[in-house]
Formats: structure tokens, sequence, C-alpha cells
């Protein structure tokens, strides 16, 4: 009993280890390629590994919102913008490192640094505490009645947002002929 | 819980920030400053995720679900900026789009 209980620990490490490390080696190469196809092909990876952890997280309405939304529809939109604007380089190193280059750099390393410095600080007391849930955690049926009940507000604003979000696209996307009024 | 708890799934969020600021701060083409937004946005949802699994309510995942809508617009919105971008023939390179500096 104690053996099996062993095995699934490290089956659920080994799973953990495998996507996060696929989450973050595929978050440095949509930075990393200069061609924006092939990053836009790393966010896929990116957004699948991610549904990964939110099944060990028992979030599995998200999990498969995840794969649905972002791999599904919002990727295939992005990809079809970069085959309309054809393949455009943009070497990230063009020119030689720059100043600015190095000012990110540092400023997103501080930023990481500050970050896991106030997560270690705080790891020993609450935050290693887990919350016993039921099996039924992150089901659709729970997702769907809080989103009716408790949160119905933030569902509907969600909605106005998508709304004012398609009506703008349509607006931005429509342009008259005429080049001498478009410029 | 079985496996990894809550810090690691954190450290792997921060991570991902970290990683799409750096991608918004040095990238010059608008479509990776997107894509580099997405990952933010997508470390932020991590963390949200994680917090609500460690605190045993599903509120933070619903959270999540309400971010990724908003993604969802912002990119519909900077698509469409792009495309817009595209076909006047601006040049697609966010250090050369300076018509609105002071």
């Amino acid at each position: 009993m104690i053996l099996a209980a062993d095995a699934g620990n490290v089956l659920v490490w080994v799973v953990w280890v495998v996507a996060a490390c696929a989450c973050l080696g595929s978050g440095i190469a949509v930075i990393s390629f200069s061609n924006p196809f092939f990053s836009a092909l790393s966010l896929i990876g990116n957004l699948a590994s991610l549904a990964v952890l939110y099944l060990l997280l028992s979030a599995e309405f998200v999990a498969a919102a995840q794969v649905l939304v972002y791999a599904g529809a919002v990727m295939v939109m992005f990809l079809f913008v970069i085959a309309y604007l054809g393949g455009r380089a943009d070497a990230p190193w063009a020119g030689g490192p720059s100043w600015q280059a190095f000012a990110a750099g540092a400023a997103s390393g501080a930023l990481l640094v500050e970050v896991l410095v106030v997560i270690s600080l705080k790891s020993s007391g609450r935050l290693t505490h887990e919350a016993n849930i039921d099996s039924s955690f992150g089901s659709p049926a729970r997702i769907g009645r809080l989103f009716l009940t408790d949160h119905l507000l933030a569902f509907e604003i969600t909605s106005i947002v998508l709304l004012v979000a398609a009506v703008g696209g349509v607006i931005l996307g429509s342009h008259s002929r005429n080049p001498s009024v478009d410029r | 819980m079985n496996g990894p708890n809550v810090v690691w799934y954190l450290a792997v969020a921060t991570f991902l920030f970290c990683t799409g600021a750096l991608g918004v701060l040095i990238r010059r083409s608008p479509l990776i400053v997107l894509l580099s937004l997405e990952i933010m946005l997508n470390g932020a949802n991590l963390a949200l995720i994680a917090f609500a699994r460690q605190q045993g309510h599903e509120d933070g995942q619903i959270f999540a679900l309400a971010v990724m809508a908003v993604a969802a617009s912002e990119v519909v919105v900077g698509l469409g900026l792009i495309v817009a971008m595209a076909r006047r023939r601006l040049d697609l390179d966010v250090d050369k789009l300076r018509t609105l500096r002071g």
C-alpha cells in the first residue's frame, strides 16, 4: 500500500518535472526564435504543457478551456495573421547587443530574483499547507455553478468585454480601399 | 497532495512571467511582443490556479478563466492593430512607431 502510494507520488513528480521543463523551455523558445511562425508553434507547446500542470492542480475545466481557447482558437488566429503578413524574420540580437537589451535583461532578472526570494521566504509557513479537496474540485459542474451563482457579475462583464473586443476587431479590420483616405 | 506543493508551481509561474517580460522588452516585432504577453498572462494564470488548489476554493480558477477571456480579446485587438499597420505599409517594428511620442 505504501509502495503504491510512493509510486504514485514519484509518477506525479515525474510528470510535473517534464511538464515544467517543457513549459520553461518552450517559453524561452518563443522569445528567442527569429521567425514568428516558430515562436507561435512553441507557444502552442507552452500552452499544452501548462494544461498538464493545470490537470496536476486538479483544475480540469480550466485545462480543457486552455487547450480549446488558447491552443485552438487564439493560436489559429495568430498563425493566420503570421501567414497573412508573410515571414518577416526579426532577429532578436540583430545589430549587436544594445544597452536597452542589457537593461531589459537586468530588469526582468531583478523581477525574477525578487519574486523568487519572496516565495522562498514565505515557503515554510502557510504555503506548504494544502487544503483537502474532494474529487469534484475543478469539475465543469462546480465551475459552472460558481459562474452562475457567486460570480455572475464577473461572467456578464466577461461577455461584454468579449463583445467589445469583437466590435473593435471588426472596426480595426475594416478600412477604406482608397489609399488617399487611408493614409 | 501527492507531488510538488504550491511553491514549486509558483516558481514555474515566476519564471514564465519573467520570460514573457523579457520578450516584451527586447523583441521588436509586435507579433512576438503579443506572444510574450500571452506567456506573462499564462504565468499569472498558473499562480492563480496553484493558489486555488492550495486554498481549496475554485475562485482562483474562475479568475483564471476571466483572464483567459481578457487575453483572447486582447489578442483580437492587438492582431487587428498589427494587420492595420501592415496594410498601411508601416514597418512592423515597435521601435519605429513614434508618432505618438511627444
